[in-house]
């Protein structure tokens, strides 16, 4: 429950990272900034898949392809909310000196996407065929 | 935005990692992406023909991809030193609400 609180207590008021603990070394700062970046461009890339479901299969049906380029927008957007969350909480651990969090997001991400990429390719090769 | 040069932070110390450099580059990848994706927008906006509302929705898109340019710029600059400071929440998270307000854009054209 208090990780719950702690939580969001780090989302309305972010500022606060800043003055706890020390100033980790800059070039780790920076690595992990680069890793949010990584992150966010997986949602741009998720959010883009969106779209291009939308746009480029036309053949699929309306409830079809709605459904997937709704997924996947809302994965897209919470992979975006969850890459701040984890940037911070990595600052806040490298400032107080402690191991930094661990995480199943990336095999719960991993899994999703596998799971919307066999459902494309069925829905795709029976679309087609009938 | 003439450039903030002087204080004690612009020695010009070597760094062997290069990482204000790979960061710069990230941020780069990370525009160029956000590009992509707000082209995508803007032509599923004006996709079933050119309305006022297909048109609003396209200079939305368009207005939140200047956004991103914006944050990613400052941040550039902000990098464009030796000793660099760390990213502010406040820039990522108006980074990451580019991308969300993308998404939600995406949801409102295609619902």
């Amino acid at each position: 429950m208090s990780g719950l609180r702690e939580g969001l207590r780090l989302w309305v008021a972010p500022k606060r990272v800043q003055e706890e603990g020390e100033t980790p070394d800059y070039r780790f700062s920076l690595a992990n900034e680069r890793t949010f970046l990584a992150w966010v461009r997986t949602a741009l890339a998720l959010v883009g898949g969106g779209f291009a479901v939308d746009q480029f299969l036309p053949e699929l049906r309306w409830g079809v392809r709605v459904s997937m380029a709704l997924a996947l927008l809302a994965l897209g957007a919470m992979c975006a909310l969850r890459a701040v969350n984890h940037w911070v909480r990595c600052e806040r651990a490298m400032r107080r000196g402690e191991d930094l969090p661990v995480t199943r997001f990336p095999t719960v991400l991993s899994l999703v996407v596998g799971v919307v990429a066999v459902a494309m390719v069925v829905v795709v090769v029976f679309g087609w065929a009938g | 935005m003439s450039g903030q040069v002087g204080g004690p932070a612009v020695e010009p110390a070597r760094d062997p990692g290069l990482q204000p450099e790979r960061t710069r580059l990230a941020w780069r990848r990370t525009t160029l992406s956000a590009t992509v994706v707000a082209v995508l927008a803007v032509k599923q906006a004006v996709h079933d023909g050119v309305t006022g509302v297909g048109l609003l929705g396209a200079a939305l898109g368009a207005l939140v991809w200047v956004g991103f340019l914006v944050v990613a710029h400052g941040r550039l600059r902000e990098l464009d030193r030796a000793r660099p400071l760390a990213l502010s929440p406040r820039r990522a998270w108006l980074a990451v609400g580019c991308g969300v307000a993308l998404a939600g854009f995406g949801v409102a054209v295609v619902w």
